[in-house]
Parts: structure tokens; C-alpha cells; sequence
């Protein structure tokens, strides 16, 4: 009996099959060849190529000018002359000490503001009463642009290190708090009644329920928040800093060396997109199993 | 014919609503023995889902007595097994997982258990599968082994097929039947299908709406497995319809759903 029933889902199952094919049969061979084309046009020259063509562009325009000399050096260094000027950094070693030194302060910062943020915002997330406690007053202060309050912060920390991973905390504890909170309380009620049919004690619910529906939330403020350290540290190490590739952009800046000046800003974006590469693969990794559009 | 498994007995609910009190369910009286098969129908606003989540412990507020072996329902747990209408799967766990839930699957008895019931709803070679992947059909078979792996004294289910399509959900009506043909896990079943509520139980119970009463409860005496088409199914199907005052209210389509 089931057994027949089977074999009439596997048939139907056949069908739908058959009758997907019999789509794309009814094509001739050259609209094939076309869709084909169209396939590796989309997944590799759109995804890739095709971002590709402005920046390199300009970048050939702008070697261009550089070497006719139509622009001076001190106000736009030519392409390979800030690509000397970041091979020779690198080379004496000063890069890998002023890269490691940033990225220490952002990291510092951002792994003190992200686990509070993240503690605040389950905590607002799961309780109400915390929630009416804590919620407007994090939501004043999330309004103030946390690089108003850098001077503050320096008038109490002084020029040191301290001030510095106060700046990029006070910006990264934002996003995951808030996106910690929206992703605790977007999970689904419906869920939540599963999980007292089936008698979940507290810290099941919170284990097996609470915290994987809210990751897509964590994870996506985790990577808003290293964002925002990332740019913190920036204006932190410009405000005043003896290292740092901050400091390195001023001391380039008071030297008038513009091409030091580019050489910081490209290692600020490519590790910051690095960066970004990576929460992203997280994300794919821990995400897998969601149902919503990827366009 | 010792005492029942589910007792209900003069049992009251209403509703605040912002129009006033509402009366959801009117001294509704139910015994249910051990291994039944309960179908009760009745049209939308009934209160036949205030009835099967009350037995759950989901809704509380009521006067009156619910008893399952003699102790009243405390609240919702795993001695009663719950079949909502959409499947409410873990979008992040797979099947088996799912079926797991809180249970590790890493005991050797558990997943022999999961095993077992994977492939008493047929689902073989989906184990590892993620619920976007399956249809509504498999995702609601996943949900019935999830409840069935706790082994509850009664499994409830809120039309649990009312989302499906017309075939999907004679396939599921069989697959139920041989579950309960095989567990004999009593079970209590609410739907707004005729055909449904005749196919499946041996007990129809009826329903009638503002405010939600048994207006009666009708013996289906035909053998497993039941044919839609014989004579005698239709004259069942018939005698229940009859006590449908307002048919107006009812949707007659064969397979009509919501």
C-alpha cells in the first residue's frame, strides 16, 4: 500500500522532472550555446570582471597623467610611485610594525566594546524588565557620534594607549549590542511554543532555540561592529599616535610625502575588506541553512 | 473498560476579547480512551484548537476539569505531543536533528530510535536534509516523528494537513493511519474536512461555533483501511454532515482545506 504510494510520488516526482527538461529541450542548440555563454558571462566576468574595469581604468589614467607630469607628485603621486614607496616600507620592516600595532588597538577595542555589546544586548534581548532598564539610555548615547566625545576621551586618558581602545570600543559596543537585541527578539514566537511542547528547561531554550535563530542578527553586528572599530582607530591614531599606520599617514601628512599618505590609506581599506572577507565566510559558514533570497 | 486515558469534564473557556467576553468552548464533555482515534471537526471559530491546546497545557484560564491518567494538565509537555498546522521545524537543524531536538543523537538507543521512526514516516535517505529543502508533506512527517520519538501518552494535531495539496494530503492520511495502525498512540485530531474526519476516526466528534459545544459525537464503525468511495463511507459522511445546521457555513468541496 505505501509502497504504491511511493512509487506514485516517485513518479510525479518523474513528471515534474520530464517536464523541466522538455523546457529547455524545446530549445535549439544555439540558444543553448547562448544561455551557456550567458551562465559563464554572469558567474565569472559579472562577479568579477566587470567590477574590475572602473578602477582599472582610472588607475591607467591616472599613471598616465603621473608620467607626463601633468599633476605634481605632492599633490597626487603617480600609481607606481606609491607602489615604490609601499615596497619600500615593507621592505625595512616599518609596515609590518605599524600594521601590527593597529591592529592590535582595533582588535583590543573591538573585543572589549563587541562582548559588552553583546552581554547588553542579550541581556535587553532576553529580559524585558532589562530592556526597560538599559534600552534608552544605550539609545542616547548610541545617537552621539562616538567621534564627538574623542576629545573627551583624550582629555581623561590622555594621549596614551588607553584613549585610543576607549575610542574604538565606545563604537564598536553599538552595532552588536543593537543587532544582538533585534536578532533575540525577531525569533520566531511560533518557535517558542515548539519549544514548550517539547519541554525545553531554560537554558535548552537559550541554547537550542534563542541562540541559533538570533546568529544571523550576531553575526551580521559582529561584522558592523569591526567595521566601525576599523574607522575608529583611524581617527583615533590621527588624533595623535607614535605608531600605528595612523600615525604613519601624519607623519607622511607633516613630511609632505603625499605617497606615504596612500600607501596608509590602501593598507587601512585592503586589511578593512580582508577583514570584512573574512566575517563573511563566517557568516556562510554558520548560515547555511537559511531560506532567503540571494539574489 | 477501565478508566479513560483523557477525561474532560465540564470545561469552560472564554476569551477577553476587545468587543467583550467571548465564549470559546461550553461545557464540552470527552472521554477518550486509550488508543482512539479522535477526529473532531467543526467550521472556523468553533474553539476546536482552544480544545486540543488546552489538552496540550498551551492555553490555560479555564473552568472545569482536563485530566490525562487521572492528573490534571499542568502545562505543556512531552506527554503530550503537539502537530501544529505549519510543521515548525528548526530551520538550522536537519532532519534527524529535528527529530533529536534536545535528545542526543549520539546515544546508541536514541539514534536507533530516530532510525526507526525516519523510517516510520518514510524519510529514508533525507536524515542529513535541511527543512528548506523539504516539502510540506516531509516536513510535517519530520514534526510527527519529532513528537513521536517522546513517546506521548497522546499525540494532538491542529489540522496538521490543512496546508497541504489535495493528493499530499491523502498520501499523509494513510501514512498517519499505518503510524497509528503500528504505535497505537492515541490520537486526537482537528480538522474542518468531512472526508478527513470520517476517513481517519473511529470517533467524529462535532463541533458547533459561538459558543464552542459537542453538538455530537458520532461512531465510525468501518474497518482500516477505508475506501472514500464505498457506499458505506458516504452514508457515514452524510450522517455527519447532517448535523450541520448552517451548512452555508462549511466549505462541501471534496479535499477543501482552511
Amino acid at each position: 500500500m505505501s509502497e504504491g504510494i511511493e512509487a506514485i510520488i516517485k513518479t510525479a516526482k518523474g513528471v515534474r522532472e520530464a517536464r523541466d527538461y522538455s523546457g529547455t529541450a524545446s530549445l535549439t542548440t544555439h540558444n543553448n550555446r547562448r544561455r551557456l555563454t550567458s551562465v559563464f558571462w554572469k558567474s565569472h566576468v559579472y562577479g568579477w570582471g566587470a567590477g574590475a574595469v572602473i578602477p582599472v581604468a582610472v588607475i591607467a589614467v591616472w599613471q598616465l597623467a603621473g608620467s607626463a607630469g601633468w599633476i605634481s607628485p605632492e599633490f597626487l603621486p603617480a600609481p607606481l610611485t606609491i607602489l615604490a614607496a609601499l615596497a619600500e616600507l615593507a621592505v625595512s620592516g616599518e609596515l609590518i610594525h605599524h600594521l601590527g600595532v593597529s591592529i592590535g588597538r582595533a582588535g583590543t577595542g573591538f573585543l572589549i566594546g563587541g562582548i559588552l555589546g553583546l552581554l547588553l544586548g542579550a541581556l535587553t534581548g532576553l529580559f524585558r524588565s532589562a530592556a526597560y532598564l538599559l534600552d534608552p539610555s544605550v539609545q542616547i548615547l548610541r545617537l552621539v557620534p562616538h567621534l564627538a566625545i574623542a576629545p573627551l576621551i583624550i582629555l581623561w586618558f590622555g594621549f596614551g594607549e588607553i584613549s585610543k581602545v576607549v575610542i574604538i570600543m565606545s563604537g564598536s559596543f553599538f552595532p552588536l549590542y543593537i543587532n544582538t537585541f533585534l536578532g533575540i527578539r525577531g525569533v520566531d514566537n511560533k518557535l517558542f511554543e515548539v519549544a514548550r511542547v517539547l519541554g525545553f528547561s531554560p537554558l535548552q531554550k537559550l541554547r537550542r532555540l534563542i541562540l541559533p535563530a538570533a546568529l544571523p542578527g550576531i553575526l551580521l553586528g559582529l561584522r558592523l561592529s569591526m567595521a566601525v572599530a576599523w574607522i575608529g582607530l583611524v581617527v583615533a591614531e590621527l588624533i595623535g599616535s607614535q605608531s600605528g599606520v595612523g600615525f604613519l599617514i601624519n607623519e607622511a601628512k607633516q613630511n609632505s610625502n603625499t605617497a606615504v599618505v596612500f600607501v596608509g590609506i590602501i593598507i587601512f581599506a585592503v586589511v578593512g575588506k580582508l577583514i570584512d572577507s573574512l566575517f563573511r565566510v563566517i557568516e556562510r559558514r554558520f548560515l547555511y541553512w537559511r531560506d532567503s533570497y540571494q539574489g | 473498560m477501565g478508566e479513560a486515558l483523557l477525561s474532560i469534564r465540564q470545561l469552560n473557556k472564554r476569551f477577553d476579547t476587545a468587543g467583550g467576553q467571548v465564549q470559546a468552548l461550553e461545557d464540552v464533555e470527552l472521554e477518550v480512551e486509550e488508543g482512539e482515534f479522535i477526529t473532531v471537526i467543526g467550521p472556523s471559530g468553533c474553539g476546536k484548537s482552544t480544545l486540543l491546546r488546552i489538552i496540550a497545557g498551551l492555553d490555560t484560564g479555564y473552568t472545569g476539569s482536563v485530566t490525562l491518567e487521572g492528573k490534571a494538565i499542568g502545562g505543556p509537555g512531552i506527554d503530550k505531543g503537539f502537530i501544529f498546522q505549519e510543521h515548525r521545524l528548526f530551520p538550522w537543524l536537519t532532519v534527524e536533528k529535528n527529530i533529536a531536538s534536545d535528545l542526543p543523537l549520539g546515544r546508541p538507543d536514541i539514534r536507533q530510535r530516530v532510525d526507526e521512526l525516519i523510517e516510520l514516516v518514510k524519510l529514508g535517505g533525507f536524515e542529513t536534509a535541511y527543512p528548506r529543502e523539504l516539502s510540506g508533506g516531509m516536513a510535517q512527517r519530520v514534526a510527527i516523528a519529532r513528537a513521536l520519538l517522546r513517546s506521548p501518552k497522546v499525540l494532538l494535531l491542529d489540522e496538521p494537513f490543512g496546508a497541504l495539496d489535495a493528493f499530499t494530503r491523502a498520501h499523509m492520511q494513510t501514512v498517519l493511519l499505518d503510524i497509528w495502525r503500528r504505535n497505537r498512540t492515541t490520537m486526537i485530531f482537528v480538522t474542518h474536512d468531512i472526508d478527513e474526519a470520517v476517513f481517519l476516526g473511529n470517533r467524529v466528534v462535532i463541533l458547533e461555533p459561538r459558543p464552542g459545544k459537542i453538538r455530537k459525537i458520532v461512531p465510525i464503525d468501518l474497518p482500516y483501511p477505508r475506501k472514500k468511495t464505498t457506499t458505506s463511507f458516504q452514508e457515514l459522511r452524510l450522517k455527519v454532515l447532517n448535523y450541520f445546521e448552517k451548512v452555508d457555513e462549511l466549505e462541501l468541496k471534496d479535499g477543501a482545506g482552511i
